[in-house]
């Protein structure tokens, strides 16, 4: 084992640049800030924490002239993590959507301790970030459960509500369970391959047929994955800690988590435990991993797109709508050993970007008047046109709608899913299913759209003022899904 | 005189008449009919013009107009005058300004009264001149928009109903000659009447269609003569046509039963019959029936009217069945009998004409009385009529007696030679055929009995004037061109001889 | 030629400034979105006068796009997608015309508008099954924000509705493309390469893929029974959407069967071929025994539409170059023709008397009242009956003798359709604007009652473009033949279409 600190050092600059972050938005608000006011907390934690997440993605990947001290390609501190194309893709598309949370957090509603919020916010990122290069199962848990303990405190951070507590509670419960069993099937991979190294992990079962314990082990690390991903029938917090905590924090937990965990579990299970996938190309799969994957897709889609046609929430929606996307997520990490990772990344990411959008609007709304019930949208294009405007391309981006990025990314997947071969096994029917409740899922899109856009504004309806800064990260936020949706190669590339 | 494209001017003088008419919204009703009556009567100049420059020996088309239209359909705007459209073009040509002058009274919309007649006047003298499928079918369908307005905008009470009735009618026969057509172009890929013409008389109409299946040649010839048989109307697809003459304005049902039925016989001699010659012959005995049908059951059902109008309409049906009965029984017996089968086409054609002059007379006579009753016109509203107004009497009395078929008069020598090459034909249809005949005397005497002798009653009671001026520039020049035509026939007869002769010669099986 | 992709770029644009000029003031960006319309339509004029008539299509841009899954942005234009190029700027400039009334949200109204125009152009010239399909849906979501903010009826409904069945159906047209996308090795998406890689698809295969592509185009081209979003939608929609809806956005659906699902699978096609016919004559005398008893005026406009398409789909299904020539034509036809309807049903009827009713109508001699609609009624009437002498004659007539040589039967019952269109044209004719024509003098008692707002210019100039494009093309339909014709001799036609033009 070759451990190589300056090495690793190097690599982890944006990891370091993020802490340091962290700590001056703590210490410049404990200092400097004593007794201003909260939207100037606010503002400067996050013009702080902006810059070091901006330093960070400076400071991420190779630098291309090879002559910069910072940066690293390829396995590093003795293949604890690995920074491929892969990593340094998803570490930059993290910081970017955790710039946008950060954007988005400064119109929210946050009453109270904003230093606390962002730096903690800054934390998750760091765990976040780690995840995406995680090459060994220690580091992947650790990394893991950095992320997750910094989430659960956002997701509770708004203790006035109860709401926020309950979904911090519940978010907190449902993750530390999940640890639990994650940790339950690394322990058993480390006792079937006496390695927590993943390529290690891979060539110890390389030679091992599937066994029972081997059989546990992928069902303990599948449902940890369920968890994590809000994947059904997992999916049983989401919908609370969507609807109760913070808005930024469900922006979070939505996107710039969502990312990692796929790309980190996709890490996990195909440079891990690629051996023992099975096969659902064809119409009789064989034992694996990929089987329960391809269920949980499959149920995802029903339960998430079926019990979004329900809701009034526009959160829960929100929540149904990520646990159908999570099951489009499993179909694309299905894919991966034809396609490779770049359908399940570019989805994540745009599908990341999207969705804290709209958590962005929402959040802008709640602090002025609330946002519960999608009809509290009415009149958007009245009250805030700008915010009208954005929440449209978000919300058919989710939809699927060309030529914004939603559409790219589902039919990238689509594409790979389809490509094992064609319509012959279960992956194909998965996707013509995909494919059909994309149609389906249209409609509770365009419930919101229409009160959004259509619906005249109730009597008492105020114009709502945007922050500057919100606007300016939801605009961006925007042109991005446009953007990306028209050049998907600016994404792709980067993979 | 080639040069100048006569059939063109002929067709499309009305209609610019219409579009000038369309283009004057502010027009004055004394100047709107004065235009229209002026348009008019061009198809009567230019009908003459083309006569005196017609060769009555030549039995092909003449003034042919041919050019390139819709290459992509193989269509040309093809154009072409023989005796037969020559007879029915100075026909359109006499009853179009008789009918025009028959609503001169009528204050409703006269400027768009006039641009629904000439439109109406154009489209029919187009259907007697092309000689390409597509444009005649154009005007063809074009011919119903004028007719329909005609009939429900200045109609009477029923007119609603009844132009909705006669335009679903024949458009359902369109439907089905366009479906024929269709399947002639898939077969052949030409419209154009005179080249498939030509190949039905190769036999290679019928091959080319039956080259999916035997059954399609029929199917086609049912379909085309759907179309045909709607417009005459061949009994018993006849039902819109007493509704629709009897609703429609004066000067509509003059048109409408001088000219426009005779669009159905047309289409029966011009496309039906050179098209389909062996179907036809084929189908002749079944067609033979229904034109006897029509015979008796429109001079029977006349006879029960006592709607003047719906009487006078029945005994169209049966008029016009006369000419189709000729036909069929032509059809029917093949080359049996040169001699009779000429008289019999001949008399078909004169028919048309003869009857395109007495029927348009004797509705002018009743929206005449009509025009006296204040509307009424029931075959028992009127008496005496002869002592009211004994020069109007005496004119519609000519009508009658043509429509009755009068020796001396038009009506009679059509009706003869029909009956005289049925007779040598088909002699029991010749018989039969009678029946109508003794039928139609009757209806049309009683009618004169009713209307013109007896005491004055009803609305001859009162004030009941004469023909009046307009009357009289009307009826007069009709009676005097039945009397005319009743004399010497051959007038007419030699301007269609050596069409029939050809006809008779090689339309046979 | 090379013009022709700006007919898109300047809709586009055209949205944009619309949206930015309604901000200022209602009149500005009508004035926007109409010299938008305008120049789009003048350019694809101009292209159309250098236009040189070929089998082949004209490349016109081919740039690589998404290098990763091999999309191009690759535009073409061959006489196809020119006629319907031609016929979405006249419809779009038409239907801009009879929106000049719209007097909320203007700007966005107009945005909307044209990004459907652009969406709409794009697909028509797209060559790259990918590039279709993104211009396909971009057209889709606009339409329900017209519909659902400046519609009438049932307006969120008859949105929604028509959304939803659009979008299911290109779901279907999506599955379909990604699986043959996927089995043929997932390089290119131009429709070439798609159609030499489906000659060695299996025979299932390619009866699946045409089924879910073409059946997904179809539901936007009403085929029966698919098409119950059109009346709703129709109905609900604001007079300009409805123009569009029924004039364009069903023509992308014919023109998705055509340009896409056809040439791609010819042995799907043959396949299913019977079953599309089939449902096609059933729209065609289904949709017209439907209208000819509404009582409502716009659904009997509605239902006519669907009746048209009908004939259009029959002429797909016939596969002859006759009958796809024809349906063109009748897409173009049906395209002026059902404008011009919804526009004096819409527009110059109901914005008026309030009603579309027929009891309502039938007690109003509004061929009195506003006789200039009564005559554009009774014009495109007769033209939407298959009048000759108006575009609908010889498209019709091409359909039906197409459809001849693949089965008579089809072009017997097509031909019975004929009359029925007929009928219910005839009836919705006299009783909407010749109601009271027997009551004589209360008519005109009644006429001095109703005093209607004049028939605006914006209307009178929308109506004669239209009206002015039917009867050109009725009399000289060669124009678009001669562009449609050779297009159908392409080698990816030729694959599917059974013997020559006669």
């Amino acid at each position: 084992m070759n451990l190589d600190y300056a090495g690793l050092f190097r690599a982890l600059a944006p990891e370091t640049a993020i802490v340091v972050g962290a700590l001056a938005v703590l210490g410049v608000d404990l200092t400097l800030l004593r007794g201003r006011s909260l939207a100037t907390r606010m503002n400067v934690a996050a013009l702080i924490s902006a810059l070091s997440v901006l330093v960070a993605f400076m400071l991420n990947g190779t630098c291309p002239c090879g002559r910069c001290w910072v940066g690293a390609s390829g396995p590093v501190f003795g293949g604890a993590l690995m920074f491929d194309s892969l990593a340094n893709a998803t570490r930059g598309g993290i910081l970017g959507l955790v710039l946008l949370t950060i954007g988005v957090s400064t119109g929210a509603r946050i009453n109270r301790n904003p230093a606390e919020y962002l730096s903690i916010l800054l934390f998750a990122t760091v765990g976040f970030l780690l995840m995406a290069a995680a090459q060994q199962l220690l580091v992947a848990f650790l990394s893991l459960e950095l992320a997750s303990l910094s989430l659960y405190i956002l997701a509770g951070f708004d203790k006035t509500r109860p709401d926020s507590a309950e979904a911090g509670l519940k978010y907190f419960l449902f993750g530390g369970m999940s640890a639990a069993f994650l940790l339950f099937g690394f322990s058993l991979l480390y006792g079937l391959t006496g390695s927590i190294e993943l390529n290690h992990v891979a060539d110890g079962l390389r030679h091992q047929g599937i066994s029972p314990l081997l059989i546990v082990a992928l069902v303990m690390v599948i449902v940890a994955f369920g968890f994590k991903a809000a994947a059904a029938p997992f999916h049983l917090w989401a919908p609370d800690a969507y609807q109760g905590a913070p808005t930024p924090s469900a922006a979070l937990i939505a996107s710039a988590s969502k990312l990692a965990g796929i790309v980190f579990f996709a890490r996990l299970l195909w440079s891990g435990l690629g051996f023992s996938a099975g096969n659902v190309s064809y119409a009789f799969t064989s034992v694996g991993w990929l089987p329960i994957v391809a269920v949980l897709s499959g149920v995802s889609m029903f339960v998430g797109n079926l019990a979004a046609l329900a809701q009034t929430n526009v959160r829960r929606l929100l929540a149904y709508s990520a646990i159908s996307h999570a099951g489009i997520l499993l179909l694309g990490l299905i894919a991966v050993s034809r396609n490779g990772t770049s359908p399940i990344f570019y989805y994540a990411t745009t599908y990341g970007i999207a969705t804290a959008g709209a958590f962005g609007v929402i959040g802008v709304l709640e602090r002025q008047g609330g946002c519960d019930s999608i009809s509290d949208l009415a009149g958007l294009y009245r009250r805030s046109p700008l915010l009208a405007g954005c929440l449209m391309v978000f919300i058919l981006s989710l939809a699927g709608v060309p030529p914004l990025a939603g559409f790219f990314g589902k039919f990238y997947v689509f594409a790979a899913t389809l490509k094992l071969a064609g319509l012959a096994g279960v992956a194909g029917w998965l996707t013509i299913l995909a494919i059909l409740f994309s149609a389906v899922a249209l409609y509770y899109y365009m419930v919101v759209l229409k009160q959004a856009l259509v619906v005249a504004p109730a009597k008492d309806a105020t114009p709502v003022r945007v922050p500057i800064a919100a606007a300016v990260t939801l605009v961006l936020a925007a042109i991005a899904i446009v953007a990306f949706g028209i050049w998907p190669s600016v994404l792709l590339g980067a993979v | 005189m080639n040069a100048f494209p006569w059939l063109s001017a002929i067709v499309f003088t009305p209609w610019i008449g219409a579009l000038i008419l369309a283009l004057l919204p502010k027009l004055s009703p004394a100047a709107s009919r004065g235009l229209a009556l002026l348009f008019s009567f061009s198809t009567l100049a230019f009908g003459l013009l083309a006569a005196s420059g017609f060769n009555a020996s030549q039995a092909g088309y003449q003034l042919v107009e041919q050019h390139r239209w819709i290459s992509s359909l193989n269509v040309d705007y093809h154009l072409g005058l023989d005796g037969m459209s020559l007879l029915l073009v100075l026909l359109t040509g006499i009853v179009s300004p008789a009918g025009l002058l028959a609503s001169w009274r009528d204050e409703r919309d006269t400027r768009l009264f006039g641009l629904f007649f000439l439109l109406l006047q154009g489209a029919a003298l187009g259907v007697f001149l092309a000689l390409d499928f597509f444009p005649w079918f154009l005007f063809w369908e074009l011919s119903l928009v004028p007719a329909f307005f005609l009939i429900k905008l200045w109609g009477g009470p029923g007119a609603t109903r009844a132009a909705y009735q006669f335009v679903v009618y024949t458009i359902g026969g369109s439907a089905f000659m366009l479906m024929g057509f269709a399947a002639i172009y898939a077969a052949t890929g030409t419209l154009s009447f005179v080249q498939l013409g030509q190949l039905a008389a190769q036999g290679q109409l019928v091959a080319k269609l039956s080259s999916l299946s035997g059954f399609w040649p029929t199917a086609v010839f049912l379909g085309v003569f759907l179309g045909l048989a709607v417009k005459v109307p061949l009994f018993p697809f006849h039902s819109w046509l007493p509704p629709a003459y009897a609703e429609a304005p004066t000067g509509g049902s003059m048109f409408l039963t001088g000219v426009m039925s005779k669009m159905g016989v047309y289409g029966f001699l011009r496309i039906l019959w050179p098209l389909f010659p062996t179907q036809l012959h084929a189908a002749a005995q079944p067609l033979l029936w229904l034109a006897l049908g029509g015979v008796v059951f429109g001079a029977f059902a006349a006879m029960r009217q006592t709607d003047l109008k719906r009487m006078v309409a029945y005994s169209s049906i049966n008029h016009l069945s006369y000419c189709l009965l000729a036909l069929f029984a032509v059809a029917a017996a093949g080359t049996t009998n040169t001699a009779a089968t000429s008289s019999a086409l001949s008399g078909a054609l004169l028919q048309m004409f003869n009857h395109g002059l007495s029927a348009s007379a004797l509705f002018f006579c009743v929206g005449a009385l009509e025009a006296r009753s204040g509307g009424l016109r029931g075959l028992n509203d009127f008496g005496g009529a002869r002592t009211a107004a004994p020069v109007f009497a005496g004119l519609c009395g000519f009508a009658m007696f043509s429509s009755l078929g009068l020796p001396g008069l038009n009506g009679f020598i059509g009706e003869f030679l029909i009956f005289r090459g049925v007779w040598g034909l088909t002699p029991w249809a010749a018989a039969v055929g009678c029946l109508g005949l003794f039928a139609t005397a009757l209806f049309l005497l009683t009618f004169w009995q009713r209307v013109f002798h007896g005491p004055r009653k009803g609305a001859v009671a009162g004030e009941f004037a004469d023909a009046s001026k307009l009357e009289l520039t009307v009826l007069v020049p009709l009676a005097a061109l039945m009397l005319l035509f009743g004399l010497l026939p051959q007038l007419l007869v030699g301007l269609f001889n050596p069409l029939v002769a050809t006809w008779a010669s090689h339309l046979l099986p | 030629m090379s013009l022709l992709p700006w007919t898109i770029y300047l809709s586009f644009a055209g949205a944009a400034l619309a949206l930015t000029a309604g901000t200022r003031s209602a009149a500005a960006a009508r004035w926007t979105a109409l010299t938008a319309a305008v120049a789009s339509w003048v350019v694809a004029l101009l292209a159309a006068k250098s236009f040189v008539p070929s089998n082949a299509a004209q490349t016109l841009v081919d740039v690589a796009w998404i290098p990763q899954v091999g999309a191009r942005y690759h535009l073409t234009a061959d006489g196809i997608s020119l006629t319907l190029v031609v016929l979405t700027g006249l419809a779009a400039t038409a239907g801009i015309l009879f929106s000049w009334n719209i007097n909320e949200r203007v700007g966005e109204f107009f945005a909307f508008y044209l990004t459907l125009i652009g969406g709409v152009y794009g697909v028509f010239l797209s060559a790259d099954a990918f590039l279709f399909f993104v211009y396909y849906e971009i057209a889709i979501v606009p339409k329900y924000f017209l519909i659902a903010n400046w519609g009438s009826t049932n307006r969120q409904y008859g949105a929604m509705k028509l959304v939803l069945y659009s979008f299911a159906g290109s779901a279907l047209v999506l599955a379909g493309l990604i699986w043959a996308y996927a089995i043929s090795g997932g390089n290119s998406f131009a429709l070439g390469d798609l159609a030499a890689a489906a000659t060695t698809f299996t025979h299932a295969q390619q009866v699946g893929m045409f089924f879910l592509v073409f059946f997904g185009f179809a539901v936007l081209a009403g085929l029966f029974p698919f098409h119950t979003w059109a009346p709703t939608g129709h109905v609900a929609a604001p007079t300009g959407a409805s123009m569009l809806l029924a004039g364009v956005v069903m023509k992308l659906g014919a023109y998705g069967c055509l340009r896409v699902a056809l040439p791609l699978f010819p042995v799907g096609f043959e396949f299913w071929q019977p079953v599309i016919a089939t449902l096609a004559i059933i729209g065609i005398i289904y949709a017209g025994f439907v209208a000819l008893v509404q009582d409502d005026f716009k659904f009997v406009i509605g239902y006519s539409s669907v009746s048209h398409m009908g004939f259009v789909l029959l002429g797909l299904a016939a596969a002859t170059p006759r009958a796809v020539a024809g349906s063109v034509l009748q897409m173009f036809s049906h395209g002026v023709i059902a404008g011009l309807l919804f526009a004096v049903v819409g527009r110059m009827v109901y914005e008026r008397t309030h009603t579309r009713q027929l009891g309502d109508l039938r007690a109003m001699p509004l061929h009195k009242l506003m006789p200039f609609a009564a005559t554009v009624f009774v014009i495109a009437g007769l033209a939407s009956m298959g009048m000759p002498g108006f575009s609908g004659f010889p498209a019709e007539l091409s359909i039906l003798i197409g459809t001849w040589t693949t089965s008579p039967l089809w072009t017997a019952f097509a031909a019975f359709g004929v009359l029925v269109a007929a009928a219910f044209t005839l009836r919705v004719m006299q009783v909407a604007f010749f109601g009271k024509t027997d009551a004589g003098g209360a008519a005109h008692h009644d006429a001095e009652h109703h005093a209607f707002a004049p028939i605006t210019l914006a209307e009178k100039s929308g109506a004669v473009l239209l009206l002015g494009a039917t009867i050109l093309i009725g009399l000289k339909p060669d124009i678009l033949l001669d562009w449609i014709v050779p297009a159908l001799q392409s080698p990816l036609m030729q694959t599917v279409l059974k013997g020559g033009v006669q």
